[in-house]
């Protein structure tokens, strides 16, 4: 098969948007948090915990919609977390996010497993199913690319808008960007950084989540240990990669997941050349070129990861 | 209104007090998740003890986790010290112990006092070059630490797992993804007869006290403590901060990958990709609990690993799940941070006053 013949397929690009759709929600996430000025590297948990706490309301009973609203409180819930030991007591960023990503990593590996304690094949749920929208599926090539995946998707691809309108186009947006860049400016104009921060942070987080329950209500149907496999650590590679705007974050996440397809297609063709573990390497490695790529010209978010105290000048 | 006020001064109780005490709590905490796992609570502290010190044997056992856990624990320690954020003692531990099997599993022979440094150096090695790779791309491209040693943590997995189905292959394995046992001169002697603890918690306790005289008695402990206090300073001051870094990263990673080896020749005789449940990033744990003090590193080690031990013991004997561990060390990070918070500030509660 030819290059161009996979690249022009529309069930490649159905690929690429369906491994693109957690990253989108992770990389908003992300971006957000430290648009406000907190790095958060409890996104690796926080996908997990998502995935967990979204399926399991689904198992329970809670129907596809309410899962979502339960991976999303609980994203917040742990984003709450890390947005008090760091905005209030100033800890340090990387340290927090790491124990958070400890902390609901294993609260949600040992919470399923006390729910189920000897399964040995994990139960399934119904899974949200592609979308069949009148004119829009039937359209050719991106009918079948972007509006026959789930209503998942959909909403990733609304939310990069919700958030690029949010944080250029209103007065909070202005804020939570400013807040991230010279929050004692923000407290001159009579706003609260803390506040902001952790509201950011806490929504953030909500918004990881969603990336993480994408994983076990849409991509697959059930919860499995080690799933998230570094979904969210890509996310924050991928969040310097788009120079943290919607736009380039909604960009970076769909070439990221184009070339993960393309390298799964690939594999199909030379896979007997090559052991598959270099195909599964390539996500990582094609995260650590895209921060080489973009590094010398990175601009940070000024107060990033720089701790602020009530009444400091 | 809640006012923080710095402390000019903790003093000893807070120092070395707000670490137990965080410990503690997060022990006292794991009632909760028991409780909501409907089990017997005395009973299954009780059981984790016992399985942490009842006996000889559960005593060597959790010498043995917490060997691993010295290693990465001063890892994370020196690294942080120069706010060099190493996440992938993970990936540092597997190449070091991948460089232990190639050097060590028959290549070269000889007595052991030839063969068991040659394979700490190998793995020290191989640890070292592994952090020293993103440290130069921190210093000479800007490319941010964590997120590269983090991802590097799932390369080198995948990278082992290669390695384990091709060159390094053990033809015996039945086919199981295994590497071939290291000769028996390299094998890190028993300390005791018939007990798994060995020659490794030797070496890691020695690498803690050198640690300790070399960040407090050297020149080069001096810079990196500058480096890692005020990193412009330290360049104001006539300290290359590149070169500083450098010298951190290759002790990190090579302690980190010293853990590998230790596994290896150690613990299990082999590699494989189940070699280490997570050392890497606990040791980041038992770092904070210890305050960055490599000998602290030794007691912080010896509690994660009898958490690790005895929650072990305790999940076979009545079946709550062993991920009660990984819990309770998260909670402990969270709570020595908050600690950590409360012995750099004075808390006060004030009335707020009409007008």
């Amino acid at each position: 098969m030819e290059i161009i013949d996979i690249l022009l397929a529309a069930s490649f690009w159905e690929a690429a948007i369906r491994i693109a759709t957690p990253l989108i929600f992770g990389v908003l996430g992300a971006l957000v948090c430290e648009r406000a000025g907190v790095l958060n590297l409890g996104i690796e948990g926080i996908f997990t915990a998502g995935a967990m706490a979204g399926w399991m309301a689904v198992w329970l009973g809670a129907g596809l919609w309410g899962g979502l609203l339960v991976a999303a409180l609980a994203g917040g819930f742990f984003g709450l977390i890390h947005a008090i030991l760091t905005v209030p007591l100033g800890l340090s960023q990387h340290v927090s996010g790491i124990g958070v990503t400890l902390l609901a990593t294993s609260l949600s590996y040992f919470t399923y497993r006390t729910a189920l304690p000897d399964v040995s094949s994990p139960p399934r749920i119904t899974p949200f199913q592609p979308l069949d929208i009148p004119v829009l599926s039937d359209l050719p090539f991106i009918g079948q690319a972007l509006f026959s995946q789930t209503a998942m998707t959909i909403l990733a691809f609304v939310l990069v808008f919700v958030t690029g309108w949010v944080l250029y186009r209103t007065p909070l947006g202005l804020a939570i960007r400013a807040v991230g860049d010279n929050p004692s400016a923000v407290e001159a104009q009579g706003l609260s950084v803390y506040a902001l921060r952790i509201g950011a942070v806490v929504v953030g987080s909500a918004m990881m989540a969603l990336g993480g329950a994408f994983l076990t209500m849409s991509a697959f149907d059930a919860f499995f240990f080690g799933m998230i496999n570094g979904r969210g650590w890509v996310c924050i590679a991928l969040t310097v990669f788009a120079s943290w705007r919607p736009g380039k974050a909604l960009i970076g996440a769909l070439l990221f997941g184009a070339f993960d397809a393309f390298q799964v297609r690939l594999q199909t063709e030379v896979g007997a050349f090559l052991p598959s573990q270099v195909f599964l390497m390539m996500p990582y490695i094609l995260s650590i070129i895209a921060l080489i790529v973009v590094a010398r010209k990175a601009d940070y978010p000024k107060a990033l990861l720089v701790p602020w105290f009530k009444g400091q000048r | 209104m809640i006012r923080f006020e710095p402390r000019s001064n903790p003093g000893p109780f807070l120092t070395y007090g707000v670490p137990v005490i965080a410990a503690g709590i997060a022990i006292l905490l794991a009632a909760i998740p028991l409780a909501l796992a409907n089990a017997p609570i005395i009973k299954a502290y009780g059981l984790m003890i016992s399985g942490a010190f009842g006996s000889v044997f559960s005593i060597s056992e959790m010498l043995t986790r917490a060997t691993p856990l010295i290693l990465t624990g001063l890892a994370a320690a020196i690294a942080f010290r120069a706010k060099l954020w190493n996440i992938g003692a993970e990936g540092q531990l597997y190449m070091g112990a991948m460089a232990a099997v190639a050097v060590g599993a028959g290549v070269i022979d000889g007595p052991s006092w030839v063969m068991i440094p040659v394979v700490m150096i190998a793995g020290a090695l191989a640890g070292a070059l592994m952090l020293i790779g993103p440290t130069l791309m921190k210093t000479r491209l800007g490319v941010d630490e964590v997120v590269t040693t983090l991802l590097l943590n799932f390369i080198v997995l995948l990278f082992v797992q290669m390695m384990l189905e091709g060159a390094l292959k053990d033809p015996m394995s039945m086919g199981w993804p295994q590497s071939e046992p290291i000769i028996d001169s390299a094998v890190f002697p028993p300390l005791l007869e018939r007990m798994r603890v060995h020659l490794g918690l030797v070496i890691a306790l020695m690498c803690a006290i050198a640690l300790a005289i070399f960040v407090k008695r050297t020149v080069w402990g001096f810079e990196i403590r500058a480096v890692g206090e005020n990193a412009a300073a330290a360049k104001f001051s006539g300290i290359s901060v590149t070169k500083t870094m450098i010298l951190v990263a290759a002790l990190s990673g090579g302690l980190a990958g010293l853990a590998g080896v230790s596994e290896v020749a150690g613990t299990r005789g082999y590699l494989a990709t189940d070699l280490s449940p997570g050392y890497g990033y606990a040791g980041i744990v038992v770092a904070m609990l210890a305050r960055l003090s490599p000998i602290g590193v030794i007691a912080s080690a010896l509690f994660v690993a009898s958490v690790f031990v005895g929650a072990d013991s305790m999940s076979r004997a009545i079946g709550v799940s062993s991920y009660l561990a990984d819990l309770i060390v998260a909670m402990a990070l969270l709570c020595v941070l908050i600690g950590g918070f409360l012995t750099r500030f004075k808390v006060h509660f004030e009335r707020k006053s009409a007008g």
